[in-house]
Protein backbone atom coordinates (compact mmCIF):
# COMPACT_ATOMS: atom_id res chain seq x y z
CA UNK A 1 0.00 0.00 0.00
CA UNK A 2 1.30 3.39 -1.04
CA UNK A 3 -0.03 6.14 1.22
CA UNK A 4 1.52 8.98 -0.76
CA UNK A 5 -0.18 7.85 -3.96
CA UNK A 6 -3.47 7.34 -2.15
CA UNK A 7 -3.32 10.84 -0.68
CA UNK A 8 -2.45 12.28 -4.07
CA UNK A 9 -5.43 10.56 -5.73
CA UNK A 10 -7.81 11.62 -2.95
CA UNK A 11 -6.59 15.22 -3.08
CA UNK A 12 -6.57 15.43 -6.86
CA UNK A 13 -10.06 13.88 -7.26
CA UNK A 14 -11.62 15.62 -4.28
CA UNK A 15 -13.61 12.41 -3.74
CA UNK A 16 -14.52 10.99 -0.34
CA UNK A 17 -14.33 7.26 -1.11
CA UNK A 18 -15.78 6.41 2.33
CA UNK A 19 -19.19 7.64 1.18
CA UNK A 20 -19.49 4.62 -1.16
CA UNK A 21 -22.06 2.04 -0.01
CA UNK A 22 -21.03 -0.55 -2.64
CA UNK A 23 -24.33 -0.59 -4.51
CA UNK A 24 -22.54 -0.99 -7.84
CA UNK A 25 -24.85 1.38 -9.70
CA UNK A 26 -21.84 3.20 -11.20
CA UNK A 27 -20.57 0.00 -12.77
CA UNK A 28 -24.07 -1.07 -13.77
CA UNK A 29 -24.54 2.12 -15.81
CA UNK A 30 -20.97 2.38 -17.18
CA UNK A 31 -20.88 2.19 -21.02
CA UNK A 32 -17.34 0.74 -20.83
CA UNK A 33 -18.16 -1.98 -18.29
CA UNK A 34 -17.36 -4.87 -20.67
CA UNK A 35 -14.06 -3.30 -21.73
CA UNK A 36 -12.78 -2.72 -18.19
CA UNK A 37 -10.66 -5.04 -16.10
CA UNK A 38 -11.49 -2.95 -13.01
CA UNK A 39 -14.91 -1.30 -12.92
CA UNK A 40 -15.90 2.07 -11.45
CA UNK A 41 -16.98 0.68 -8.05
CA UNK A 42 -13.69 -1.25 -7.87
CA UNK A 43 -11.74 1.96 -8.51
CA UNK A 44 -13.47 3.49 -5.49
CA UNK A 45 -12.72 0.67 -3.07
CA UNK A 46 -9.23 -0.04 -4.41
CA UNK A 47 -8.36 3.62 -3.83
CA UNK A 48 -9.82 3.32 -0.34
CA UNK A 49 -7.53 0.31 0.24
CA UNK A 50 -4.55 2.23 -1.19
CA UNK A 51 -4.12 -0.21 -4.05
CA UNK A 52 -3.41 2.52 -6.59
CA UNK A 53 -0.50 1.02 -8.53
CA UNK A 54 -2.60 -1.93 -9.73
CA UNK A 55 -5.08 0.53 -11.21
CA UNK A 56 -2.36 2.70 -12.73
CA UNK A 57 -1.01 -0.30 -14.63
CA UNK A 58 -4.42 -1.42 -15.89
CA UNK A 59 -5.78 -0.48 -19.34
CA UNK A 60 -9.06 0.29 -17.53
CA UNK A 61 -7.90 3.86 -16.91
CA UNK A 62 -8.03 4.48 -20.67
CA UNK A 63 -11.50 2.99 -21.11
CA UNK A 64 -13.45 5.64 -19.20
CA UNK A 65 -15.37 7.74 -21.75
CA UNK A 66 -15.92 10.65 -19.33
CA UNK A 67 -19.67 10.42 -19.93
CA UNK A 68 -20.36 11.21 -16.23
CA UNK A 69 -23.13 8.59 -16.06
CA UNK A 70 -21.57 7.19 -12.86
CA UNK A 71 -21.30 10.70 -11.41
CA UNK A 72 -24.95 11.60 -12.00
CA UNK A 73 -26.42 8.21 -11.10
CA UNK A 74 -24.55 7.56 -7.85
CA UNK A 75 -27.05 7.68 -4.97
CA UNK A 76 -24.27 8.82 -2.60
CA UNK A 77 -22.68 11.45 -4.85
CA UNK A 78 -19.30 9.69 -4.73
CA UNK A 79 -18.36 10.77 -8.31
CA UNK A 80 -16.34 7.69 -9.38
CA UNK A 81 -15.26 9.24 -12.73
CA UNK A 82 -13.19 11.75 -10.76
CA UNK A 83 -11.33 8.88 -9.07
CA UNK A 84 -10.65 7.24 -12.44
CA UNK A 85 -9.34 10.56 -13.76
CA UNK A 86 -7.07 11.12 -10.76
CA UNK A 87 -5.56 7.63 -11.15
CA UNK A 88 -5.08 8.12 -14.89
CA UNK A 89 -3.39 11.47 -14.26
CA UNK A 90 -1.05 9.84 -11.74
CA UNK A 91 -0.10 7.37 -14.50
CA UNK A 92 0.33 9.74 -17.46
CA UNK A 93 2.18 12.31 -15.37
CA UNK A 94 4.99 9.77 -15.06
CA UNK A 95 7.88 10.61 -17.35
CA UNK A 96 7.60 8.80 -20.67
CA UNK A 97 4.20 7.32 -19.82
CA UNK A 98 1.95 9.14 -22.30
CA UNK A 99 -0.70 6.79 -23.64
CA UNK A 100 -1.00 8.63 -26.97
CA UNK A 101 1.77 10.19 -29.05
CA UNK A 102 1.41 12.77 -31.84
CA UNK A 103 3.26 10.39 -34.18
CA UNK A 104 0.39 7.88 -33.85
CA UNK A 105 -2.24 10.36 -35.05
CA UNK A 106 -1.76 10.33 -38.86
CA UNK A 107 -2.67 6.65 -39.17
CA UNK A 108 -5.81 7.22 -37.06
CA UNK A 109 -7.19 9.99 -39.26
CA UNK A 110 -9.99 9.73 -41.76
CA UNK A 111 -11.57 12.54 -43.74
CA UNK A 112 -14.52 12.99 -41.36
CA UNK A 113 -12.83 12.60 -37.97
CA UNK A 114 -13.57 15.76 -35.98
CA UNK A 115 -10.69 17.65 -34.35
CA UNK A 116 -12.65 17.33 -31.12
CA UNK A 117 -11.79 13.60 -30.99
CA UNK A 118 -8.07 14.29 -31.21
CA UNK A 119 -7.89 17.13 -28.69
CA UNK A 120 -10.06 15.17 -26.26
CA UNK A 121 -7.90 12.07 -26.57
CA UNK A 122 -4.75 14.11 -25.94
CA UNK A 123 -6.29 15.71 -22.90
CA UNK A 124 -7.19 12.26 -21.56
CA UNK A 125 -4.18 10.24 -22.64
CA UNK A 126 -1.14 12.51 -22.55
CA UNK A 127 0.69 15.20 -20.63
CA UNK B 1 -30.13 42.13 -24.68
CA UNK B 2 -30.06 40.24 -27.94
CA UNK B 3 -26.30 40.39 -28.44
CA UNK B 4 -24.20 37.54 -27.11
CA UNK B 5 -20.57 36.52 -27.03
CA UNK B 6 -20.31 33.44 -29.25
CA UNK B 7 -17.79 30.64 -28.82
CA UNK B 8 -17.59 28.34 -31.87
CA UNK B 9 -14.69 26.07 -30.82
CA UNK B 10 -12.13 24.23 -32.95
CA UNK B 11 -14.33 21.70 -34.71
CA UNK B 12 -16.88 24.27 -35.90
CA UNK B 13 -14.02 25.84 -37.83
CA UNK B 14 -13.07 22.60 -39.52
CA UNK B 15 -15.13 19.40 -39.72
CA UNK B 16 -18.36 20.86 -38.33
CA UNK B 17 -18.72 24.00 -40.43
CA UNK B 18 -22.38 23.18 -41.05
CA UNK B 19 -23.15 23.26 -37.31
CA UNK B 20 -21.65 26.76 -37.14
CA UNK B 21 -22.99 28.21 -40.41
CA UNK B 22 -26.59 27.17 -39.71
CA UNK B 23 -26.33 28.40 -36.12
CA UNK B 24 -25.22 31.84 -37.29
CA UNK B 25 -27.80 32.06 -40.10
CA UNK B 26 -30.62 31.01 -37.78
CA UNK B 27 -29.54 33.46 -35.06
CA UNK B 28 -29.64 36.26 -37.61
CA UNK B 29 -33.12 35.21 -38.72
CA UNK B 30 -34.20 35.26 -35.08
CA UNK B 31 -32.82 38.76 -34.44
CA UNK B 32 -29.91 37.54 -32.31
CA UNK B 33 -26.43 38.99 -32.79
CA UNK B 34 -23.54 36.63 -32.09
CA UNK B 35 -20.18 38.31 -31.49
CA UNK B 36 -17.14 36.08 -31.67
CA UNK B 37 -14.20 37.19 -29.52
CA UNK B 38 -11.01 37.63 -31.55
CA UNK B 39 -8.74 35.55 -29.35
CA UNK B 40 -10.61 32.42 -28.26
CA UNK B 41 -8.70 29.16 -27.87
CA UNK B 42 -9.73 25.50 -28.17
CA UNK B 43 -11.51 24.35 -24.98
CA UNK B 44 -9.55 21.06 -24.95
CA UNK B 45 -12.57 18.89 -25.72
CA UNK B 46 -12.85 17.32 -22.27
CA UNK B 47 -12.97 18.92 -18.85
CA UNK B 48 -10.23 17.83 -16.49
CA UNK B 49 -12.07 17.33 -13.22
CA UNK B 50 -8.90 17.03 -11.14
CA UNK B 51 -8.48 19.80 -8.59
CA UNK B 52 -4.74 20.01 -9.22
CA UNK B 53 -5.22 20.67 -12.94
CA UNK B 54 -5.17 24.42 -13.57
CA UNK B 55 -3.54 24.98 -16.98
CA UNK B 56 -6.07 22.75 -18.72
CA UNK B 57 -8.92 24.93 -17.42
CA UNK B 58 -7.49 28.25 -18.63
CA UNK B 59 -8.75 28.41 -22.22
CA UNK B 60 -12.32 28.18 -20.91
CA UNK B 61 -11.58 30.82 -18.27
CA UNK B 62 -10.22 33.18 -20.94
CA UNK B 63 -13.40 33.13 -23.01
CA UNK B 64 -15.59 33.32 -19.90
CA UNK B 65 -13.71 36.41 -18.79
CA UNK B 66 -13.84 37.90 -22.25
CA UNK B 67 -17.66 37.60 -22.17
CA UNK B 68 -17.67 39.13 -18.69
CA UNK B 69 -15.65 42.12 -19.90
CA UNK B 70 -18.02 42.54 -22.87
CA UNK B 71 -20.90 42.36 -20.33
CA UNK B 72 -22.66 39.70 -22.34
CA UNK B 73 -23.80 36.15 -21.77
CA UNK B 74 -21.78 33.47 -23.56
CA UNK B 75 -23.36 31.20 -26.18
CA UNK B 76 -21.93 27.80 -27.12
CA UNK B 77 -23.15 25.31 -29.74
CA UNK B 78 -20.81 22.29 -29.59
CA UNK B 79 -21.78 19.98 -26.70
CA UNK B 80 -18.14 19.41 -25.72
CA UNK B 81 -17.26 23.11 -25.59
CA UNK B 82 -20.42 23.73 -23.63
CA UNK B 83 -19.55 21.00 -21.14
CA UNK B 84 -15.98 22.19 -20.61
CA UNK B 85 -16.98 25.84 -20.23
CA UNK B 86 -19.91 25.10 -17.88
CA UNK B 87 -17.85 22.79 -15.67
CA UNK B 88 -15.02 25.34 -15.53
CA UNK B 89 -17.48 28.05 -14.58
CA UNK B 90 -19.04 25.83 -11.93
CA UNK B 91 -15.73 24.88 -10.35
CA UNK B 92 -14.37 28.42 -10.35
CA UNK B 93 -17.57 29.52 -8.58
CA UNK B 94 -17.53 26.70 -6.04
CA UNK B 95 -13.86 25.92 -5.38
CA UNK B 96 -11.90 28.78 -3.85
CA UNK B 97 -8.56 27.09 -4.38
CA UNK B 98 -9.14 26.65 -8.12
CA UNK B 99 -10.39 30.26 -8.38
CA UNK B 100 -7.40 31.58 -6.50
CA UNK B 101 -4.82 29.64 -8.54
CA UNK B 102 -6.49 30.59 -11.83
CA UNK B 103 -6.65 34.26 -10.91
CA UNK B 104 -3.11 34.28 -9.58
CA UNK B 105 -1.95 33.09 -12.96
CA UNK B 106 -4.25 35.10 -15.21
CA UNK B 107 -3.91 38.49 -13.52
CA UNK B 108 -7.06 39.89 -15.14
CA UNK B 109 -7.92 43.53 -14.35
CA UNK B 110 -10.61 42.11 -12.07
CA UNK B 111 -10.51 38.52 -10.79
CA UNK B 112 -12.86 36.10 -12.57
CA UNK B 113 -15.11 34.19 -10.19
CA UNK B 114 -17.77 32.66 -12.40
CA UNK B 115 -19.81 35.80 -13.19
CA UNK B 116 -20.60 34.97 -16.84
CA UNK B 117 -23.95 33.38 -17.71
CA UNK B 118 -23.39 30.53 -20.18
CA UNK B 119 -26.15 29.34 -22.48
CA UNK B 120 -26.07 26.50 -24.92
CA UNK B 121 -27.71 27.57 -28.19
CA UNK B 122 -30.67 25.33 -27.32
CA UNK B 123 -31.04 27.14 -23.99
CA UNK B 124 -30.97 30.44 -25.85
CA UNK B 125 -33.87 29.17 -28.01
CA UNK B 126 -35.79 28.04 -24.91
CA UNK B 127 -34.95 30.74 -22.38
CA UNK B 128 -34.20 33.88 -24.40
CA UNK B 129 -36.42 33.51 -27.47
CA UNK B 130 -38.90 30.94 -26.15
CA UNK B 131 -40.10 27.90 -28.10
CA UNK B 132 -43.55 29.47 -28.60
CA UNK B 133 -41.94 32.51 -30.24
CA UNK B 134 -39.66 30.28 -32.29
CA UNK B 135 -42.70 28.41 -33.55
CA UNK B 136 -44.19 31.69 -34.82
CA UNK B 137 -41.04 32.37 -36.85
CA UNK B 138 -41.02 28.99 -38.57
CA UNK B 139 -41.85 29.44 -42.27
CA UNK B 140 -41.19 25.86 -43.33
CA UNK B 141 -42.51 23.51 -40.61
CA UNK B 142 -40.97 20.04 -40.79
CA UNK B 143 -44.37 18.35 -40.74
CA UNK B 144 -44.57 14.59 -40.58
CA UNK B 145 -40.92 14.08 -39.69
CA UNK B 146 -40.29 11.77 -36.76
CA UNK B 147 -37.10 13.00 -35.15
CA UNK B 148 -35.09 11.38 -32.37
CA UNK B 149 -33.27 13.84 -30.11
CA UNK B 150 -29.82 12.58 -29.22
CA UNK B 151 -28.56 14.29 -26.07
CA UNK B 152 -25.55 12.09 -25.44
CA UNK B 153 -23.64 12.84 -22.25
CA UNK B 154 -22.14 16.27 -22.52
CA UNK B 155 -25.23 18.47 -22.62
CA UNK B 156 -26.71 16.95 -19.47
CA UNK B 157 -23.97 15.71 -17.16
CA UNK B 158 -22.75 16.34 -14.56
CA UNK B 159 -26.20 17.84 -14.01
CA UNK B 160 -25.24 20.00 -11.02
CA UNK B 161 -22.81 21.93 -13.28
CA UNK B 162 -24.66 21.70 -16.60
CA UNK B 163 -28.15 22.39 -15.18
CA UNK B 164 -29.71 22.41 -18.64
CA UNK B 165 -32.52 19.96 -18.04
CA UNK B 166 -33.56 16.87 -16.09
CA UNK B 167 -30.57 14.58 -16.81
CA UNK B 168 -32.70 11.42 -17.00
CA UNK B 169 -35.86 12.78 -18.57
CA UNK B 170 -34.84 15.81 -20.61
CA UNK B 171 -37.34 17.67 -22.82
CA UNK B 172 -35.44 20.61 -24.33
CA UNK B 173 -34.61 18.98 -27.69
CA UNK B 174 -38.07 17.36 -27.95
CA UNK B 175 -39.62 20.80 -27.34
CA UNK B 176 -37.32 22.20 -30.03
CA UNK B 177 -38.47 19.47 -32.43
CA UNK B 178 -42.13 20.37 -31.76
CA UNK B 179 -41.37 24.07 -32.26
CA UNK B 180 -40.03 23.42 -35.78
CA UNK B 181 -43.18 21.46 -36.61
CA UNK B 182 -41.88 17.88 -36.39
CA UNK B 183 -42.72 15.00 -34.05
CA UNK B 184 -40.22 13.93 -31.36
CA UNK B 185 -39.42 10.24 -30.87
CA UNK B 186 -38.58 9.17 -27.31
CA UNK B 187 -36.16 6.25 -27.01
CA UNK B 188 -34.18 4.71 -24.17
CA UNK B 189 -30.64 5.47 -25.37
CA UNK B 190 -31.05 9.20 -25.98
CA UNK B 191 -28.83 10.20 -23.04
CA UNK B 192 -26.27 7.39 -23.21
CA UNK B 193 -22.71 7.74 -24.52
CA UNK B 194 -21.85 7.31 -28.26
CA UNK B 195 -18.31 6.16 -27.45
CA UNK B 196 -16.75 9.61 -27.88
CA UNK B 197 -13.00 9.74 -28.42
CA UNK B 198 -12.55 5.98 -27.90
CA UNK B 199 -13.08 5.77 -31.69
CA UNK B 200 -9.40 6.67 -32.03
CA UNK B 201 -8.09 3.52 -30.40
CA UNK B 202 -11.03 1.14 -30.09
CA UNK B 203 -13.37 1.24 -33.09
CA UNK B 204 -15.17 -1.87 -31.83
CA UNK B 205 -16.25 -0.14 -28.64
CA UNK B 206 -17.34 3.01 -30.48
CA UNK B 207 -19.29 0.81 -32.86
CA UNK B 208 -20.96 -1.09 -30.03
CA UNK B 209 -22.06 2.11 -28.32
CA UNK B 210 -23.24 4.00 -31.38
CA UNK B 211 -25.11 1.06 -32.90
CA UNK B 212 -27.06 0.63 -29.64
CA UNK B 213 -28.21 4.23 -29.87
CA UNK B 214 -29.20 4.00 -33.54
CA UNK B 215 -31.07 0.72 -33.00
CA UNK B 216 -32.96 2.20 -30.07
CA UNK B 217 -33.99 5.26 -32.13
CA UNK B 218 -34.84 3.17 -35.15
CA UNK B 219 -36.90 0.64 -33.15
CA UNK B 220 -39.00 3.52 -31.86
CA UNK B 221 -39.81 4.71 -35.36
CA UNK B 222 -37.42 7.62 -35.90
CA UNK B 223 -36.79 8.92 -39.46
CA UNK B 224 -33.67 10.73 -38.36
CA UNK B 225 -31.56 11.74 -35.38
CA UNK B 226 -30.36 15.20 -34.36
CA UNK B 227 -27.41 16.17 -32.21
CA UNK B 228 -25.38 19.21 -31.14
CA UNK B 229 -22.07 17.33 -30.97
CA UNK B 230 -19.63 16.81 -33.89
CA UNK B 231 -18.12 13.70 -32.29
CA UNK B 232 -21.55 12.13 -31.67
CA UNK B 233 -22.45 12.87 -35.29
CA UNK B 234 -19.23 11.18 -36.43
CA UNK B 235 -19.70 8.07 -34.28
CA UNK B 236 -23.37 7.67 -35.17
CA UNK B 237 -22.71 8.12 -38.89
CA UNK B 238 -19.43 6.26 -39.25
CA UNK B 239 -19.31 3.66 -36.50
CA UNK B 240 -22.91 2.52 -36.01
CA UNK B 241 -23.44 0.66 -39.28
CA UNK B 242 -26.92 2.23 -39.39
CA UNK B 243 -28.40 4.06 -42.37
CA UNK B 244 -30.57 6.31 -40.21
CA UNK B 245 -29.67 9.92 -41.15
CA UNK B 246 -28.01 12.10 -38.47
CA UNK B 247 -28.05 15.91 -38.64
CA UNK B 248 -27.02 18.86 -36.54
CA UNK B 249 -30.03 20.47 -34.87
CA UNK B 250 -28.99 23.82 -36.37
CA UNK B 251 -29.43 22.47 -39.90
CA UNK B 252 -33.07 21.62 -39.20
CA UNK B 253 -33.55 24.96 -37.48
CA UNK B 254 -32.19 26.79 -40.53
CA UNK B 255 -34.46 24.71 -42.78
CA UNK B 256 -37.52 25.53 -40.67
CA UNK B 257 -36.64 29.22 -40.62
CA UNK B 258 -36.18 29.23 -44.40
CA UNK B 259 -32.50 30.22 -44.31
CA UNK B 260 -30.92 26.89 -45.14
CA UNK B 261 -30.42 27.22 -48.88
CA UNK B 262 -28.55 30.52 -48.63
CA UNK B 263 -26.15 28.94 -46.16
CA UNK B 264 -25.50 25.51 -47.55
CA UNK B 265 -22.08 24.59 -46.33
CA UNK B 266 -20.78 21.19 -45.42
Amino acid sequence: MNNNLKEQVLRSSGVNVLKCMRCGKCSGTCPSYDEMEYHPHQFVYMVERGDIETLMKSESIYKCLTCFACVDRCPRNVEPAKVVEAVRLAAIRQQGNNHLLPTQIPEMLDEDLPQQAIVTAFRKYAK
Amino acid sequence: MNTFTYYPGCTLRTKAKALDAYARASAEALGITLEEPADWQCCGGAYTTAKDEIATKLSAVRVLNSAKEAERPLITVCSACHNVIKQTNYDISHDEEIASKVNNYMQFDQPYNGETAVYHYLEMLRDVIGFDELKKKVVNPLKGKRIAAYYGCLLLRPSKALAMDDPENPTIIEDFIRAIGATPVIYAQRNECCGGYITLEDKAQASKRSSKIMESASDNGADMLITACPLCLYNLRKNSGSELPVYYFTELLAEALGVKEANNEQ
